[in-house]
């Protein structure tokens, strides 16, 4: 067995943690283990090689022969660019976490690392069961961060997140069982890599993929499953906010373009239809819920569920336009949220609230912190120039050009595929709208409620949001920077 | 190396029983620690012994022990784990013994002690026997070695009103699905002429129909009087009050040993009737009702418990409803190591528990929830320790727990048992909140100022370092667990 430089970059945040944890300079370790993370992350992005687009930084360790079961690891192009996405917002996590905090300091940042640790673990695990279980190591910290170190109603956010994601890793475990058997037996395995590559073999059984949509759909918070993520966003402390929306919601998605696509394509119609219905309700319902909405942090988590159907509709085209669209917009998006939310962070900590009605000339007092707020809203709403924008332009000329030919429901010559485009589109406008509003709302116009303490972002903070806009305005401009090999690990 | 009868066993943990207990009789002055070392001696030669032993050695003497007497994998395996539920217990009881002595009226201090540690050793040969037991009789006799000896140390402390009560509730209720095993026997035995369970698998073919309905009353009763010892529904009202009232290493054995050998006892009597057409599917049916029953029962009542030990008590039924959710998938290859996997992890995360709970409600006083407040900050080995146990039995990745009901429910998907598994999803979802309210109390909630410092004693955390550690390996890597229970099956 070779050893995998991927198994460093799961253990570095485990002994970061652990480190973290004896509450002897905390932060440091934390930052150590997370910078260290996303160097050696970059050093395989720039080794990996890209013409092929082949798995690379492969290991193998048997676990559980009988029923196939290997701590297998490997990376293609699609697992790298989400490897890059969590170590870098992991680190923008850690450098946005307040330099003092009341309580357990090393308790909090060894959540943080956790949380790292799972989410790298499961980008990088080719087992579909590791794959799985790594996801779930996240959500104990998680319980912990928003539970101790949450606002507002922390402890009913805490446990309608943990019990509500446990409950869909549950129903995705039972969806996973459930392909496992209806592979013919000879070829039954765990191996993501193997699984797929099995598109016609395993038959199209409608429960399994209804299962692990829903299984992913509630982890992913898809449209009617999606009420446990702005509450919990709301309430979790900023950096906890940040890895969760950024990073972990991304395990859903990732999981589907693993598998779902894959295995299963547009094989079985009813399941395809209910994923284009849903997720309009993801755009169009949850953009007008985002509208309505009177606090910077309820509006910033709602329009982080709403902007999960865009990436939604670039799986269900299942073209290579869509898909590729699609996981462009999985990095866009926890970037610019991760941005977002910390900035919220620094908000609340300045003016004690993130209500719109108390809130307002914000920009007169902190012009570094409008001006990234601006930039991060504007790649959010997907203008050109961000990586939302090359995301989300993708998206929907791949959906727009799906299904279009043997397409028995037509209307006004529109297929679905078509008619749920065309609404989608509209989602454009709507969080323009919303995002716009905020950002007059909180930055510009007279300053009301009582007066902001503190001073404007320090250089670490500023630094920190910076690094993620960057990143998106790099992919933005020069999306082939990340889709080199990108097409074959979405269509194998 | 197979050097030895496997009968040897029994006679090993009988006589170290005797040993202990003559000691303490005759020189009254020993020092409990002395006692409990020596009881730990000669389970750990129990222990060793079980690896050397010849396990067909019984099958080839050809006498009439091997017609009630079965030392397959299976039973050697279930020997060991009864060998270590015990030595756990009596470690446990040795750091309880300090508020054992408040319990019971004597001379002087530290006098019944050491029986305290000694009941233990003889209840540990029932259970030997018992999973050994491949006949009526056999099972019989051994349950009620087992069951009279917790007749004894559930109401140990017999100055506390609640231990009395439940003593009382525990005789009784015992002294009934006692009742029901004998009745059922009975019908069996009519039906077949015969109480061995290898007879009546070699007769099955020579049934009649007219057979099948008898037989089914009778397999039935004796399935109520196993319910009664491994908590499943409608047998499972005594539990939380026995659970409660009891001396906490006690809850802790009763919770693992007992249901272990019940779930082996369960294996064993189903095997020859589940084969039996017009039988085997009536069976299953009637344990996808039970485990259903079962998991909703156990966890739903969890919900709303704010004691710790009555937490574990319905944390007991819930996890009974999950092996029952295996042996209603009996039919699965992978059902029977799942059993095995599921019991063990069972075994290393309830006594990681429970030894908290002894640590934490000595300093304290008191078996609340709100007992462990603050106690990531007052003790961070000990609110870890309980969080690895907690989220283990919760079933989160990376521990135990999740392996034992990943394997269950594989078992449970290949077989298609639908039901279960949906009440599966929402069961397990409702654990998720009850464990982690223990979770919230340690790290969310702040100690109040009077909150006394817990000292734990090195055996106790070198013994808590070793189940931790064995929680967290054979969550990543159970492989070595289960080629141990391959060769069982």
């Amino acid at each position: 067995m070779s050893l995998s430089p991927l198994l460093f970059i799961i253990l570095i945040p485990i002994i970061g943690a652990l480190f973290s944890a004896t509450g002897v300079m905390p932060r440091r370790w934390a930052t150590i283990a997370s910078g260290l993370n996303l160097i050696l992350v970059l050093v395989l992005w720039a080794v990996y090689p890209a013409g092929q687009g082949e798995w690379a930084f492969t290991s193998k360790l048997p676990v559980m022969p009988a029923l196939d079961i290997n701590f297998s690891l490997g990376a293609d192009r699609l697992s790298l660019i989400m490897l890059l996405l969590s170590t870098i917002v992991t680190f923008a996590a850690v450098l946005v976490s307040p330099a003092r905090m009341e309580k357990g300091e090393g308790m909090f940042y060894a959540c943080i690392l956790f949380i790292s640790a799972g989410a790298i673990g499961a980008f990088a695990s080719t087992d579909v069961f590791f794959f799985y279980m790594f996801h779930e190591l996240a959500l104990i910290p998680t319980f912990l961060l928003i539970g101790i170190w949450g606002s507002g109603d922390r402890q009913a956010a805490a446990w309608r997140i943990t019990v509500y994601l446990a409950l869909g890793s549950f129903i995705l475990l039972i969806g996973l069982l459930g392909l496992y058997f209806i592979t013919p037996e000879p070829v039954r395995t765990f191996d993501m890599r193997k699984l797929q590559e099995m598109g016609g073999i395993i038959p199209p059984v409608g429960w399994v993929y209804a299962t692990l949509l829903v299984g992913f759909g509630i982890l992913i918070s898809l449209f009617p499953f999606h009420s446990w993520a702005p509450q919990a966003y709301a309430s979790a402390p900023a950096p906890a906010a940040m890895m969760h929306a950024g990073v972990l919601k991304k395990f859903g998605l990732y999981g589907m373009l693993r598998l779902t696509v894959p295995i299963f394509g547009d094989s079985v119609e009813w399941v395809t239809h209910l994923l284009l219905i849903l997720l309009v309700g993801n755009i169009l319902y949850i953009g007008l819920v985002t509208i309505a909405q009177r606090k910077l942090d309820w509006m910033l988590g709602y329009s982080s569920v709403m902007h999960m159907g865009y990436i939604f509709l670039g799986i269900a085209g299942l073209n290579v336009l869509s898909l590729s669209g699609a996981s462009i917009l999985m990095l866009a998006h926890g970037l610019s949220i991760a941005a977002l939310f910390a900035l919220a962070g620094e908000i609340r900590s300045r003016t004690g609230t993130l209500e719109f009605s108390h809130l307002g000339g914000l920009a007169k007092q902190f012009p570094g912190m409008a001006f990234l707020f601006g930039l991060a809203a504007m790649a959010s709403i997907g203008l050109p120039g961000f990586a939302n924008f090359a995301g989300e332009v993708l998206v929907f000329f791949g959906a727009f050009a799906a299904g279009s030919s043997a397409e028995a429901t037509r209307l006004a010559g529109f297929n679905f595929y078509q008619i749920v485009t065309v609404c989608s589109l509209w989602g454009v406008v709507i969080s323009a709208v919303y995002m716009l509003r905020s950002y007059r709302n909180v930055f510009f116009g007279d300053a009301l409620g009582k007066a902001p303490t503190g001073s404007d972002l320090s250089f670490v903070t500023r630094s920190a949001v910076t690094l993620l806009i960057l990143a998106l305005l790099l992919v933005g401009f020069f999306p082939g920077l990340v889709t080199g090999g990108l097409v074959q690990s979405l269509i194998p | 190396m197979q050097l030895y009868n496997p009968v040897i066993l029994e006679i090993i943990v009988v006589t170290t029983g005797f040993v202990v207990l003559l000691a303490e009789a005759f020189s009254p002055k020993v020092d409990r620690r002395t006692i409990a070392a020596t009881a730990l001696f000669g389970l750990a030669l129990a222990l060793i012994a079980t690896f050397l032993v010849d396990p067909g050695a019984i099958q080839r003497s050809g006498g009439s022990l091997a017609q009630f007497y079965s030392a397959d994998f299976l039973a050697i395996y279930f020997k060991q784990f009864s060998i270590v539920a015990t030595m756990l217990t009596i470690i446990l009881s040795l750091e309880y013994s300090s508020v054992l002595e408040r319990g019971i009226p004597g001379s002087r201090p530290g006098a019944g002690v050491a029986e305290f540690l000694t009941i233990p050793i003889f209840a540990c040969a029932g259970l030997m026997w018992m999973v050994s037991a491949v006949d009526f009789i056999m099972i019989f006799v051994s349950l009620e070695l087992v069951t009279i000896s917790f007749y004894v140390l559930v109401p140990y402390t017999r100055l506390k009103d609640r231990s009395l009560e439940a003593g009382v509730k525990y005789l009784i209720l015992g002294a009934l699905s006692t009742g029901f095993l004998v009745y059922g026997i009975t019908w069996i035995f009519g039906v077949t002429q015969t109480t061995s369970l290898v007879a009546i698998t070699e007769l099955r073919s020579y049934l009649t129909t007219d057979a099948r309905l008898p037989l089914l009353f009778g397999v039935g009763l004796v399935l109520v009087s196993i319910g009664f010892k491994v908590a499943a529904f409608p047998f499972q009202f005594w539990i939380p009050d026995v659970y409660q009232g009891a001396p906490t290493p006690v809850t802790a054995f009763l919770s693992v040993g007992s249901k272990a050998a019940g779930f082996v006892v369960l294996l064993r009597v189903l095997e020859p009737f589940l084969a039996i057409q017009g039988v085997g599917p009536k069976l299953i049916g009637l344990l996808v009702v039970t485990a259903s029953a079962t998991l909703l029962f156990g966890n739903l009542a969890a919900l709303l418990q704010n004691n710790v030990k009555r937490l574990m008590a319905y944390s007991s039924v819930a996890h009974a409803g999950y092996l029952l959710v295996g042996v209603a998938s009996v039919g699965a290859a992978v059902s029977g190591q799942a059993i095995g996997f599921y019991l063990t992890g069972y075994l290393l995360m309830t006594f990681l528990a429970f030894f908290v709970l002894v640590l934490v409600s000595k300093a304290s006083g008191g078996e609340e929830i709100d007992k462990f407040n603050g106690l990531g900050k007052r003790s961070p080995f000990l609110a870890f320790a309980m969080m690895l146990a907690m989220v283990s039995l919760a079933g989160m990745p990376f521990t135990v727990g999740f392996f034992g009901k990943f394997l269950i429910f594989t078992a449970a998907v290949e077989e298609g048992q639908w039901l279960l598994v949906i009440f599966g999803a929402i069961t397990v979802a409702c654990g998720f909140y009850y464990y982690l309210k223990v979770v919230r109390a340690m790290y969310w909630q702040s100690a109040p100022d009077d909150a006394p410092a817990i000292e734990v004693p090195v055996y106790v955390r070198f013994t808590m370092v070793i189940l931790m550690a064995l929680i967290i390996t054979l969550g990543i890597f159970p492989q070595s667990l289960l080629t141990l229970l391959s060769a069982s099956k």
